[in-house]
């Protein structure tokens, strides 16, 4: 990216305390729009916190986030849907036995016009078939069928069901939960391509990642989280790997990143 | 098969079509499996007596097994949920004595008696749910205890007497119309007026598919902002409605309040239920097929009876056909993982 892109998503000293554990330290973060922001961090880096506080899983004692400048409160995770900011998660959050179509509209069913739909909760079946092909087809997931059961498909086409689910009602922010920790080496590529493709079609996407090789592929900028706190936010073009890990587990202090290393 | 088709199965004949429309095309034998296992015992039955095709037998199939049939769609609701109901049977028992109960010694009027007996499943479907989603205990422990409270309540209210001398409102699902050479109970034209609104209710609405959801994965349900305590006790709860409805069936079968009912209807709704293809571990099913195993339920136990066989034999029966159909379950499952 060449021109610095608006925010769309800030946090500000955000503080979670558990008992005598502090896991948000005043963590700060930043996405901007139309980017790939993945989110590193060793265990205990408060980088889960983070990303809870900001999908509304946790309410953080302090601090405030923005969207689209101004500030928002989640109570709990359907405020952030409700506001736009869809998660997917690690596990395979799809129900097996249902169809794709069936998944993708899952506790956002369209329903019949009129009676039927607005007081016997009718569904508009026809309408969420042909939706669920234009979902899929925008992000390029070949699947002949919307009508079979998600169980068919594997690891990495239900990843993609969930990622289409989330691109398709997300209006500001995707957040990523290591989507490619469960699946194999091909598979964990193609979602990676998913990514992307989100991206391009202009929606950012937050990236919680342990594997680096993804990070670097994909992301176009990291934060790392240390000790509840942002370290750093590094740009993956031009730091390496390893410096990127070292600054990660402390091995590296944030202020002998070099100038032209970090991301803005 | 000839000897089939001119009974009453050839309702089930739309019910085949039906499951090549649902959006889940299972293993053919998944839903062919119970509708071909009903012909079989049919048709061996109908080898063994030559009573068995009567007309005047299959109207008496089909009256025994509209009450295990009311239940099985509750139990079919609870078994999609990943949960099961051990009560099923002492709910309905205990439902029967309080309609008689109530219409009698309290000389309550029928309708309202039939209403509290109603209530009181209902409570006790509440009762499930609560202790299933706020208290979080496993369905398997919350309906075995639920199953003894609802029988010694059942005992002690009814002080273990039968109720007898009941008004005509609370037996009027057993009277029966001729309908071609057999006598159809009007109970049974209501069970299956509900599976009808149940197999629609789960197919077309989004409540019936968010039962499915939290059967497939509770988890995932949960965070697609679904909020499957209020999917689980509103399932408990309608369940406790059709074991109410039951209740209401067997008395009018019966003619009297027997405190005593249900004591094999539990085991042969949940028998029923896993025959016609719903698997315990949730989430998969076909409330059709429930009907069906329901019907093989019945046709073993009446075809049994036709032979002479002792009811003792029967009760093994049912236990050999429930663990058949659970392994079958078990297996499907594995394989499909």
């Amino acid at each position: 990216m060449n021109t610095i892109q608006p925010l769309v998503m800030q946090a500000r000293g955000l503080v979670k305390r558990y008992g005598q554990v502090t896991a948000l330290d005043g963590a700060d973060f930043e996405l901007r729009a139309g980017e790939i922001l993945a989110v590193i961090g060793d265990n205990g880096a408060g980088k889960s916190s983070l990303i809870k506080a900001l999908s509304g899983a946790i309410v953080p004692d302090e601090g405030e986030i923005l969207l689209d400048g101004s500030p928002v409160h989640f109570r709990s995770p359907s405020d952030a849907r409700r506001a736009g900011i869809e998660t997917v998660y690690q596990e395979l959050a799809v129900a097996p036995a249902m169809t794709i179509a069936e998944n993708l509209f899952l506790g956002r069913e369209l329903r019949r016009a009129g009676f039927f739909g607005r007081f016997l909760g009718l569904l508009d079946k026809p309408r969420m078939l042909s939706e669920s092909i234009k979902h899929m087809s925008d992000l390029k997931i070949g699947i002949r069928s919307m009508t079979q059961p998600v169980e068919t498909l594997s690891g990495g086409q239900r990843q993609g069901v969930a990622v289409a689910r989330s691109a398709a009602f997300a209006k500001h922010v995707v957040i990523m939960d290591e989507p490619t920790a469960a699946l194999g080496v091909k598979e964990g590529n193609m979602v990676l391509d998913l990514i992307r493709r989100v991206r391009d079609k202009g929606l950012p996407v937050v990236l919680i990642s342990h594997n680096m090789p993804h990070v670097f592929e994909v992301a176009d900028r990291i934060h790392i989280a240390r000790l509840g706190k942002r370290a750093a936010v590094v740009n993956p073009k031009k730091i390496g790997m390893s410096d990127t890990v070292a600054v990660m587990t402390g091995a590296m202090r944030p202020e002998d990143i070099p100038a032209e290393c970090l991301a803005h | 098969m000839k000897s089939v088709s001119a009974s009453p199965h050839t309702v089930r004949l739309p019910q085949l079509r039906f499951s090549s429309m649902t959006l889940r095309p299972r293993l053919p034998l998944a839903t062919l499996g119970p509708l071909l296992a009903l012909l079989a015992a049919c048709t061996f039955f109908a080898t063994q007596s030559d009573r068995f095709l009567s007309g005047g037998n299959l109207s008496l199939v089909l009256q025994q097994v509209m009450v295990v049939g009311v239940i099985a769609i509750g139990q079919t609701l609870v078994i999609l949920t990943a949960g099961i109901d051990l009560s099923c049977g002492m709910v309905m028992a205990l439902g029967g004595i309080v309609m008689s109960k109530f219409a009698t010694e309290l000389g309550l009027p029928p309708a309202l008696a039939i209403a509290c007996g109603l209530g009181v499943t209902a409570l006790f479907g509440l009762l499930n749910g609560l202790l299933v989603t706020k208290v979080r205990l496993p369905s398997f422990i919350v309906t075995l205890g639920t199953m003894n409270i609802a029988f010694a309540i059942t005992q002690l209210y009814s002080g273990s007497q039968t109720v007898t001398d009941l008004p005509p409102l609370l037996t009027s699902l057993g009277n029966t119309f001729a309908l071609g050479g057999t006598q159809i109970a009007f109970g049974t034209v209501l069970m299956l007026a509900l599976y009808g609104l149940v197999w629609f209710a789960l197919r077309e609405t989004a409540a019936g598919r968010h039962v499915y959801a939290v059967g497939n994965n509770r988890e995932a349900t949960r965070l697609t902002g679904i909020s499957p305590d209020r999917v689980l006790l509103g399932v408990y709860v309608l369940a406790g409605v059709f074991y109410g409805i039951a209740s209401l069936l067997s008395v009018s079968r019966t003619g009297v309040g027997d405190p005593n009912a249900g004591q094999t209807e539990n085991l042969d709704a949940i028998t029923a239920v896993v025959l016609g293809g719903t698997s315990l571990f949730g989430g998969r099913g076909w409330i059709v097929g429930s009907l069906i195993g329901a019907l093989i339920v019945g046709v073993f136990r009446n075809g049994l009876t036709l032979m002479g066989v002792s009811s003792i034999y029967q009760i093994l029966v049912t236990g050999v056909l429930v663990i058949l159909a659970v392994a079958t379950d078990q297996i499907s499952h594995r394989t499909s993982r």
